[in-house]
């Protein structure tokens, strides 16, 4: 069973984003890092990149496949997780310590439209 | 589609396992166990077990066998005595390739082929076609043979301690038959990982005992079809589909050792010969990219934003933590040292040709 946690906002393609003030930490979700496999490779927007809610952002490669990382929201991106171009492992070790990118919220009602934990792990079970 | 999937006789140990199961060949193929990575390290340091049932056997008998194994194989088997193998191909009359293959020599009119899983329905009725004239058959035993692959620096002493079979006196590329408990098993130092190791090949019940018995010894780790790619790419076997394929001559693809010329014939000796004389217009190389980016089948390879190929197979290497992938390129742009961009997504890196074996082989011989 992928762990899950709580207060965070989830997407059906298996992104979180945790919200502080108007900043926004998206990540991959545990589930996604297990459905994956040994992930190798995170390639990365750059600080200043805009990224777009339902826009795919970079990507997360695991030894066999390369998988899109789909922004849940919209903002610009002021911070990259520069830990995981050395160790992209630490998103399977534990990928809700392991944020990806940091985004500056341009629309903080998009987060309405994101799933609760619960919902979340209802599209786990599917 | 996945419903007319086939099951291989170890389905069931797979799903108790917790495998990660996947369609290829035609069949529901375990992918993963635990993890590739591990699974990778298992065979390049100790020993790894894979199910590799879907390969297609076929037996070509007669007093015209060798002749039309001849006919249809680019490698020599003039020269082979029983219980030896060879790896060579069977080409189009274009020079293309119907399949990739190891030929057991079995007896002077008996030789058992080894075929891709994927190509067995292709590969029987282009034997069988190819046949007229020939006092021989062709014979499909794909549906009677179960087998495994046990690779690894341990396998020989593994096999010996736990299958109580002798290995030790088999050289590389060469095979033994036995008879376990009523049924011909066979059993041949070969291999698809670049390290030293076994293929057993026997009937559904003998191949379920031997999985069962080096699984459950802790000492042989079950490896699936991930790592199985992963092994033979970082030392530069050719997977059907990928570095061979109906539009990928030998020569083409860096194999023209397995092509012998000096045979008085085989279907498709006309083509390579032209190839030879006139030059090849595409070329498969093995390019190392300067960054970490993982290089996928299907990329391409651009030089000043020209299209001028596709990666073939590509990974971060596991035993080597490199970028690298093998690719089809236009031999324009193949010499060793030549810098292309490989297009992956929106962004390009940059790449250096390079050779395409991106580890040591470490074969018994």
């Amino acid at each position: 069973m992928s762990k899950i946690i709580e207060g965070l906002y989830y997407s059906e393609s298996h992104e979180w984003v945790k919200v502080e003030g108007n900043f926004g930490y998206i990540g991959i979700t545990d589930y996604a890092q297990h459905a994956l496999g040994n992930i190798v490779y995170v390639d990365m927007p750059d600080v200043d990149d805009e990224v777009e809610k339902d826009s795919e952002f970079g990507a997360v490669e695991s030894v066999k496949a390369a998988s899109d990382l789909i922004s849940p929201v919209s903002g610009t991106v002021v911070e990259v997780n520069e830990a995981l171009n050395d160790e992209p492992e630490l998103l399977n070790k534990d990928a809700f310590e392991n944020w990806i990118i940091k985004v500056e919220l341009s629309d903080a009602t998009e987060l309405d439209g994101l799933m609760d934990a619960k919902a979340y792990e209802g599209i786990c079970k599917e | 589609m996945e419903n007319n999937l086939k099951r291989t006789c170890l389905y069931d140990k797979h799903v108790a396992l917790g495998a990660l199961m996947s369609p290829f060949g035609g069949f529901d193929m375990p992918i993963q166990y635990t993890s590739i990575i591990e699974e990778h390290n298992a065979v390049r340091h100790a020993c790894g077990i894979f199910d590799v049932s879907h390969m297609g056997e076929v037996l070509i008998t007669g007093p015209e066998a060798e002749k039309l194994v001849g006919h249809l194989f680019t490698n020599d088997v003039r020269e082979m005595t029983p219980g030896k193998v060879l790896y060579g191909m069977m080409l189009y009359p274009n020079g293309g390739v119907v399949d990739d293959l190891l030929v057991y020599k079995k007896g002077d009119n008996e030789f058992f082929l080894v075929i891709n899983a994927a190509n067995i329905a292709k590969d029987v009725a282009w034997m069988k076609e190819n046949s007229t004239g020939f006092n021989a058959e062709v014979k499909d035993l794909s549906e009677d043979y179960a087998e495994v692959a046990v690779q690894g620096p341990k396998a020989e002493e593994l096999i010996e301690k736990y299958l109580n079979v002798k290995v030790s006196d088999l050289e590389f590329y060469t095979f033994k038959e036995l008879e376990i408990e009523g049924k011909q098993v066979i059993i041949s130092r070969t291999g698809y990982t670049g390290e030293d190791g076994f293929e057993i090949y026997g009937s559904a019940e003998y191949i379920n005992k031997v999985w069962d018995i080096l699984v459950g010894s802790k000492e042989v780790a079950p490896c699936g079809l991930g790592c199985r790619d992963t092994l033979r790419f970082e030392v530069a076997l050719p997977l059907y589909g990928h570095e061979l394929s109906q539009d990928i001559t030998p020569i083409e693809a860096g194999l023209g050792s397995f092509v012998k010329m000096d045979k008085p014939e085989f279907i498709g000796k006309e083509a390579i010969a032209q190839q030879k004389e006139h030059g090849i217009v595409q070329k498969v190389v093995g390019i190392e990219l300067h960054e970490k980016a993982v290089p996928r089948s299907g990329y391409d390879i651009e030089v000043d934003g020209v299209r001028i190929g596709y990666v073939t197979t590509g990974y971060q290497s596991i035993s080597t933590g490199k970028s690298v992938c093998m690719a089809l390129i236009d031999n324009q742009y193949a010499a060793l040292g030549t810098e292309v961009d490989v297009r992956i997504r929106k962004k390009t890196f940059k790449g250096t040709v390079c050779k395409k074996r991106f580890y040591q082989k470490n074969y018994k011989k």
